[in-house]
Order: structure tokens, then C-alpha cells, then sequence
């Protein structure tokens, strides 16, 4: 074997120094993308609608407004978190960028975790910023159970929008099945008890089959209904029980959707 | 784009990936199923407010409110009674929804069929009120779900007098031709089943007389009930000497 042959026979390594400037540069994107000016942009927008709505109110007036600034906060930050990561990772697949980095020695994991570690930089940027004014409007213990809520639920979203661009590598598929998995994941407890109710008081084939497919999706699914409630806020709600189980569920998901992409990735044959 | 063998995925990513299911499955397994807890029918926001939510769209926004409030004795896995739910508040979100919609029929139907069903005589006679009430303010539309009312008074209620004040009030204010006869002559049958059987003669003879019955069958069905009228009169009559 000549030298030439054992350099390229040598497995590449996982490196924390390259991880952690694909993670940094990642960052950097955000920022000149002006991901954060965007957020703030969408924050100062929801507030004077959240204010609108607290001057029509007739009573509990900062109740209405601190649950439709939340309510809206949420989903406009889940919303901007995943059309950041898919249409950042599409333009990388399209202009061969992650071929250059796999030219590189760089194992595929490699390019993977550095991604997701600048992404999860990023969703707790994007939390900090959106938190600010739900602290100004609700007890502080609540607004920070509900902003370690929300940055869990950014990780989710964004090691989903990882896993789905990984998999299907166009802007379109990706996009939609964030969207189905999120409403799906966030209304599948509601759909799992009316399925096993019954209403009409027929018990026939097809209820149960509803049922048992509820059941099935509710195993694979998160219960995003779960994380970032309104209710914590507005009810004072005790949220640092459920935050422990949000943290665990979190943290198994992301592994579960991290280690799927990076078995999509190892196949993808460039 | 073809893609490689499986076995080209390093075995640690094999390993992280069934090590993942397998915590997720098991997070699932200890995980306590979901309950199901009964909450109360929030009051109806204004009007002004529903508007600025739909966005423009206030139809679209009118028929999701009738769902809303339509699945709200079966919220998930739980089933409550209509008898159970706050009908004054009941009564604000169908107000709100008609205010949305003036044209959809969906919230009176609610009312009249659905809501005015329970075995509660108040909350019985609430709905038939407000399906009167609105009914006043559009009837040549309305008139279908005043008659079922007049219907339900008679029939479930046994309150003859609510009955004919409905009656009338179709015979009276739903003008339009659309409206069929038998909604327009309903007061005569319920002025019969009072037992003022010379008025409920006089206005189907007036009836029959001004020529508006113009359907064959229709005439003959209410001569025929004329001359019923009139006979079982005679035979009073008789019997009585």
C-alpha cells in the first residue's frame, strides 16, 4: 500500500474544532440573512397587535393581550425557525455546498452536528428575543418556564426541518410535511381522545380502527400541545413539572431525528 | 439520485437511530394517557372583535363558530348534555354568529332542532324565543325554523297560545310566495286544536275563497278539512239537541 492510499483509506474524524466552525459560520448566516432583525421585526409587529387587541377588550384586558401575543409569538417563531433551516439547507444542497464540505475531511455526521449546534444557537437567539416582551407582561418565573418551553420546542423544529431537508432535499416537500408534522403533533392528543370517545354511541370497525391509529401516531409523535402554554402565563400555572418531561421528550426526539437524517445522509449517494 | 447500500451506514448511526425508537417508544409507554377534562362555554366575545379576527372573512369565520359551538358538548373524549351548558351564553355565541352571518341558516337551525331538544322547559322555551325574535327580523328566510317552533310549542311544550302567536306571526310577516301555504295556514290548525273552530273556519273559507291555493291537491286537502270542520259542528249540534 503506497502512501497516497493509506491518506485516503483513513476514516475521517469527528473533529469538535470543524464542528464548531460549521456551527459558528451557521450562526453567521443567521445574522446576515438578517434572521434576527426579521424576528425582532415580527415581535414589534404581534405587540401592537396584541396592544389593538388588549383597547377592544371589555375586560381582563392584559390577560387577552398577554395570551394573543403568546399564543402568536409561538407559532410566528416556530414558523420563521423552519423556513430559515429549510431554505438554508436547500440552497446548500443545490449549490453543491455540502459536496464541497463531504470533499473535505469531514465525515457526514460531521457536517450534520455542526449544523444543528448553529441552528440551536440560533433558536435560542430567536427565543431570547421573543421572550422579552411576554417577561414584560407576565411574572417572570412564567415568562422564563415558557421561553425554556419554546426553545425546546425551536430544537425540535429545527432537527425536524434538518431530518426532512436531509430526506427529501427540495424546499417544497420539506416545507409541508414540517407544517402537517407540527399541527399534527400539536392536536394529536385532542384527536387520540375523541377517537377513543364514542359519541354517537357506535362502537363499529372503523371507530376502532380511528382509534388505534391515533394511538399509533400518538406514539410517534411528540405531545407538542404540551410545551409553551398560554396558560402558564395568564393562569400562573405551575410549568416547572411539565417543563422536566418537555426537557426529556425533547431531548430523546431530537436524537431520534437527529440520528434518522444522519442514516438518510450516510445513503444519499453524491 | 441513487442511494447506497444500508450497509454502508456506519453501525454507531444504526445503534444512535434504534437507540432513539427505543427511548421514544418507552417515553411513550410511561407516558400517562392523555384525560379528559370538561371546561365551561367561555362567554361570546363581541361582535366588533369576531370581526377584526376573521380577517375579513366573517361567512367563513360564522361557520366555524357554529362548529365550535356545535362540538362543544362533545369536547375531546368527553360528551357533555346540552342541558348542562349555560344557555344564556348559548344564546350570545348563536346571536354573535347570525350577527357574522345574517344570511346562514346554521344557527337557528341550532337552535330549533338541536338546542331547544333538552328536557328543560326554560332553557325549551329560550331557544323557541330567540328563533322568534330573529325570526321577526328576516322572516321571508326564517320562517322554517319559527315553524318548527310553532310545532315544538304545540307538541312538546302543550302551550297552544305560544303556538298560534308563532303561527300567526309566519302567517303574518312571511309574505314572500316562496313561502309555502301550509307554513301560512298553520295558524288555522292551531286555532282548530284550541277549540275555536268558527274562526279557524272562517280564515281557511277565506282562504280557500281569495283563490291564493292554487295547487289542486292543496285545495281539495283544505275543503276537505273545511267540511270536516264543519260537519263535526253539525253533529255537535246535534247530538247537543
Amino acid at each position: 500500500m503506497n502512501r497516497a492510499t493509506a491518506i485516503t483509506r483513513t476514516p475521517p474524524r469527528l473533529d469538535a474544532r470543524r464542528i464548531g466552525a460549521i456551527a459558528r459560520y451557521t450562526v453567521l448566516e443567521a445574522w446576515r440573512n438578517r434572521l434576527f432583525a426579521l424576528t425582532v421585526v415580527a415581535v414589534t409587529l404581534l405587540t401592537l397587535l396584541s396592544l389593538f387587541a388588549r383597547e377592544l377588550a371589555v375586560t381582563e384586558s392584559g390577560r387577552l393581550q398577554t395570551a394573543i401575543l403568546a399564543a402568536t409569538l409561538r407559532v410566528a417563531s416556530v414558523f420563521l425557525m423552519a423556513l430559515y433551516i429549510l431554505n438554508g439547507l436547500t440552497r446548500e444542497f443545490n449549490d453543491k455546498v455540502l459536496e464541497l464540505m463531504l470533499s473535505l475531511d469531514l465525515p457526514r455526521p460531521g457536517y450534520l452536528m455542526g449544523k444543528f449546534l448553529g441552528f440551536a444557537i440560533v433558536a435560542l437567539a430567536v427565543t431570547a428575543i421573543v421572550t422579552v416582551p411576554v417577561a414584560a407582561l407576565a411574572p417572570t418565573h412564567a415568562a422564563l418556564a415558557w421561553g425554556c418551553s419554546l426553545a425546546l420546542e425551536l430544537l425540535i423544529i429545527a432537527a425536524l426541518s434538518v431530518f426532512c431537508i436531509t430526506t427529501f432535499t427540495q424546499l417544497l416537500p420539506a416545507a409541508a410535511f414540517v407544517s402537517a408534522f407540527y399541527l399534527l403533533a400539536r392536536s394529536i392528543t385532542a384527536i387520540q381522545l375523541m377517537s377513543g370517545s364514542s359519541l354517537l354511541g357506535v362502537d363499529g370497525f372503523g371507530q376502532k380502527a380511528s382509534a388505534m391509529l391515533a394511538d399509533a401516531l400518538a406514539i410517534a409523535l411528540p405531545r407538542m400541545d404540551a410545551f409553551t402554554q398560554t396558560a402558564w402565563l395568564v393562569n400562573d400555572a405551575g410549568a416547572q413539572p411539565a417543563l422536566l418531561n418537555i426537557a426529556l421528550q425533547t431531548a430523546v426526539y431530537v436524537g431520534l431525528l437527529l440520528a434518522a437524517a444522519m442514516f438518510d445522509l450516510y445513503r444519499k449517494n453524491f | 439520485m441513487a442511494e447506497r447500500a444500508i450497509s454502508t451506514v456506519p453501525g454507531a448511526v444504526l445503534a444512535l437511530l434504534a437507540a432513539a425508537l427505543v427511548s421514544q417508544l418507552a417515553l411513550k409507554a410511561v407516558e400517562p394517557r392523555p384525560a379528559a377534562t370538561a371546561a365551561d362555554l367561555p362567554q361570546a366575545p363581541p361582535t366588533a372583535t369576531l370581526r377584526l379576527a376573521s380577517l375579513g372573512e366573517p361567512i367563513a369565520a360564522a361557520n366555524l363558530l357554529s362548529l365550535y359551538l356545535q362540538a362543544f358538548d362533545t369536547q375531546p373524549g368527553i360528551s357533555i348534555p346540552f342541558k348542562d351548558l349555560d344557555y344564556d351564553r348559548v344564546e350570545d355565541w348563536l346571536l354573535r354568529i347570525l350577527e357574522l352571518d345574517p344570511l346562514g341558516q346554521y344557527p337557528l337551525l341550532m337552535a330549533s332542532q338541536v338546542y331547544s331538544q333538552v328536557p328543560d322547559e326554560s332553557k325549551q322555551r329560550q331557544m323557541l324565543d330567540l328563533v322568534y325574535r330573529q325570526f321577526l327580523l328576516d322572516p321571508n328566510r326564517r320562517w322554517r325554523w319559527l315553524a318548527h317552533a310553532a310545532i315544538m310549542a304545540k307538541h312538546r311544550l302543550h302551550d297552544l297560545g305560544l303556538a298560534l302567536r308563532y303561527a300567526r306571526a309566519i302567517n303574518q310577516h312571511a309574505t314572500s310566495a316562496e313561502v309555502p301555504h301550509w307554513a301560512k295556514q298553520m295558524h288555522i290548525f292551531v286555532l282548530e286544536d284550541m277549540g275555536e273552530h268558527e274562526t279557524a273556519k272562517l280564515l281557511l273559507g277565506g282562504l280557500l275563497a281569495s283563490g291564493a291555493i292554487t295547487d289542486a291537491h292543496e285545495a281539495r286537502f283544505l275543503t276537505q278539512r273545511l267540511n270536516a270542520m264543519q260537519g263535526a259542528e253539525k253533529s255537535s249540534q246535534t247530538s247537543g239537541k
